[in-house]
């Protein structure tokens, strides 16, 4: 049996995933980015082998993706984060026809094809706004966790609005929310309303077509993928590990080589 | 970038073009500053040397000086959100820098108005800091196609601005000079389309990133022998290449259309990245735009020819328009893509991108990608941002 492994790096997280060839996932490992994008991509990268029971040398062909994917001079070949959370989501979801990746910088919808092939994407500019690291500066000043603040805002009585979509005025716009005693829930709330719509009109850019599934790290946010549905109208799929679809897509096609 | 043999010659012929408007004021020879889409014709005629703020902009970018320049502007109060054309300009007039250490003096500033609004207020700012007469042609955006009284409204100020120029330079306007510039003028934009028309062939001996550059001189010199004769031996040197098979990007495999302008700072990078991945820009609303600009002269209408090939440039039209254009483009010169630069200077050309690349898309089946940059304004531009969004519209169009 020949083994095949994808390694993605993005802006907040490196993801490794090794898989055999049935697509079948041995291991897979997250962990920070930290200083060195290089190093905390091998490191993932040997702890998903650890975890798979497996050596660098059982491993036919590694794919890099993800905004440090240059730096893996050793990899078989690199491809974009789009193409390959494209392609792992349509193993796991054969029916997908429009993806939302939502990671820490960046995020994107796209329009997929047959075999996972992207007809169009759309992605946010260049701004965090409507990204992971938006809600992660928030949760800060709410002094919560992620998974605390996509609860708290589930547990929302009083609909709130933020008005900045802008990471540095939201923060002081949730603090000043504090101050004039709004609750926790209603603030986590109203900033996960903003985002999601941030999101709609970014996925509205390429046209909402079913299945529709979600991955990326803000996958896991369940308030996230709630407003979306009720904005969207439609169920969102969601893979049991959304955050490592980006690395398990680059797998998929590092068998495909 | 290509090499072409001509490439020498547009060096040279540039350099004196500008030595001989900086030494004008010396040799007594009037100066116009002019917007890249006024009619030059006019001013020719007269003898007056058209020099172009939006091509020495460009210039500052290339020699990367423009991020400085703007921060000049910025500091005397320039907002960020005027065109970076406007804000290196400014800062280059400021500081008298930029390659060329500052355009030469004005006698007087003329606008054009089918690019946009912004140069009415750029140059006004102008003549009042060198208190030389500023005149407008207004150039009405055609909001419904070409319409008569667009032409009739350009014909007036046309005869306006010939008496403009009488008056200003205290003697009569010299219609058989006139007529002489509209002929060159003419030709030149003919052999301009004749030069654009090679990125049909497979593989394309040149591509958008040249035609960026072998623009300056039918901006600058057009309606002279000069360009004419550049433009024949350009024209010449492209038939000789492609009867050798020469292709500008080695083994093109995938062809694709640049909209909006270049990004300027950005050009010999962008002009490698897509020919690594064997992807060729062979056609580009942008270059194409001097092409429109061709008045015919076999006629006793001749002003109100060139007052439609005025209002013709791409950037004027309405976005149905825009569309139809593009999906006849795509056809013409078998492409597999388009690639929006969306400008954050140029709202004109920006505006209604999004909606014109989903429309497209429909029609044609070819995808789109928008980039967001500033054509000279480097602070905007993120390599690996780009390079994202770049390659993964390229892995979708791998066959
Ligand atoms: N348990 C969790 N609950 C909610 N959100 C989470 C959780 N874990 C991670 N996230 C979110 O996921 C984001 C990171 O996602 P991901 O790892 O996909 O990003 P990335 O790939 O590094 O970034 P990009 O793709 O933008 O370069 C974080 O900003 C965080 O908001
Ligand atoms: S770049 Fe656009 S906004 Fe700036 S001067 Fe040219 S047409 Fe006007
Ligand atoms: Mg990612």
């Amino acid at each position: 049996m020949k083994h095949f492994a994808g390694i993605d790096v993005g802006s907040l997280t490196a993801k490794a995933v090794v898989i055999d060839e049935n697509n079948r996932i041995l291991g897979s490992h997250i962990m920070p980015v930290g200083q060195d994008s290089l190093a905390a991509g091998m490191n993932a990268y040997a702890q998903a082998l650890v975890k798979a029971g497996l050596k660098k040398e059982d491993v036919a062909a590694v794919v890099s993706t993800g905004y440090s994917r240059k730096r893996f001079t050793e990899a078989t070949m690199q491809k974009t984060e789009i193409s390959c959370h494209a392609r792992g989501v349509s193993v796991v979801f054969p029916k997908v026809a429009t993806l939302i990746d939502v990671g820490g910088q960046d995020s994107k919808a796209m329009k997929i094809g047959k075999d996972g092939k992207v007809l169009d994407f759309a992605m946010n500019d260049k701004c965090a706004a409507g990204t992971g690291r938006f809600v992660d500066v928030m949760a800060h000043a709410l002094n919560l966790t992620l998974g605390g603040l996509s609860d708290a805002a589930l547990s929302f009585k009083e609909e709130l609005t933020l008005s900045s979509t802008c990471t540095v005025f939201g923060e002081s716009e949730v603090i000043s929310l504090l101050s004039q005693g709004q609750s926790v829930p209603d603030i986590s709330w109203a900033i996960i309303k903003s985002i999601a719509d941030r999101l709609v009109s970014l996925v509205k850019r390429v046209g909402i077509e079913q299945d529709i599934a979600m991955s990326g790290g803000m996958a896991k946010n369940r308030a996230l993928v709630s407003r979306l549905e009720d904005r969207i109208g439609f169920d969102i799929h969601v893979p049991g590990e959304p955050q490592i679809m980006g690395a398990f897509g680059a797998a998929v096609i590092a068998k495909g080589e | 970038m290509t090499k072409f043999r001509v490439s020498e010659t547009m060096k040279e012929m540039m350099a004196s073009y500008y030595l001989e408007a900086k030494n004008a004021a010396y040799n007594h020879v009037p100066v116009a500053w002019i917007t890249s889409g006024g009619p030059v014709e006019f001013l020719h005629a007269m003898g007056v040397i058209p020099v172009y703020p939006e091509n020495y902009a460009p210039m500052c970018s290339i020699t990367r000086v423009s991020k400085d320049l703007i921060e000049v502007s910025e500091a005397a109060g320039y907002s960020s959100d005027l065109c970076s054309y406007a804000r290196t300009d400014i800062g280059a007039d400021m500081t008298q820098g930029g390659p060329i250490l500052g355009l030469p003096k004005p006698d007087m500033l003329i606008v054009g108005t089918n690019i946009c609004h912004t140069v009415v207020k750029w140059f006004e700012v102008h003549a009042r800091k060198y208190n030389v007469p500023l005149f407008i042609i207004d150039m009405p955006y055609l909001h419904d196609g070409m319409t008569k009284e667009a032409i009739n409204y350009v014909v007036g100020q046309f005869e306006a601005f010939k008496t403009f120029l009488a008056t200003t330079l205290k003697r009569p306007f010299e219609e058989e000079k006139f007529r002489e510039a509209l002929f060159l003028a003419a030709q030149v934009s003919e052999l301009w389309e004749k030069v654009l028309a090679m990125g049909k062939k497979r593989p394309s001996p040149l591509n958008s990133f040249d035609t960026f550059i072998h623009l300056a001189p039918i901006v600058t010199l057009r309606g002279t022998q000069r360009a004419v004769d550049y433009y024949t031996q350009f024209y010449n040197e492209l038939e000789e290449l492609t009867a050798q098979g020469f292709g500008s990007v080695p083994d093109e495999k995938i062809r694709l259309l640049w909209d909006n302008l270049p990004i300027w700072y950005k050009i010999k990078y962008l002009s490698e990245f897509f020919a690594q991945h064997k992807a060729a820009f062979v056609v580009s609303t942008y270059t194409n735009s001097w092409a429109a600009i061709q008045g015919n002269i076999d006629t006793d209408h001749a002003l109100e020819e060139l007052a439609r090939a005025y209002l013709s440039p791409y950037i004027n039209r309405d976005f149905k328009y825009r569309i139809d254009y593009l999906v006849r483009l795509i056809e013409e010169f078998s492409l597999d893509g388009i690639v929006f630069h969306s400008d954050r200077s140029c709202k004109p050309y920006s505006l209604g991108q999004y909606m014109i690349k989903e429309e497209v898309t429909k029609r044609t089946g070819k995808p789109g990608l928008i980039i967001e940059a500033d054509m000279n304004d480097p602070r905007v531009f993120s390599d690996a941002q780009f390079e994202t969004r770049a390659e993964a519209f390229l892995e979708g169009l791998e066959k």
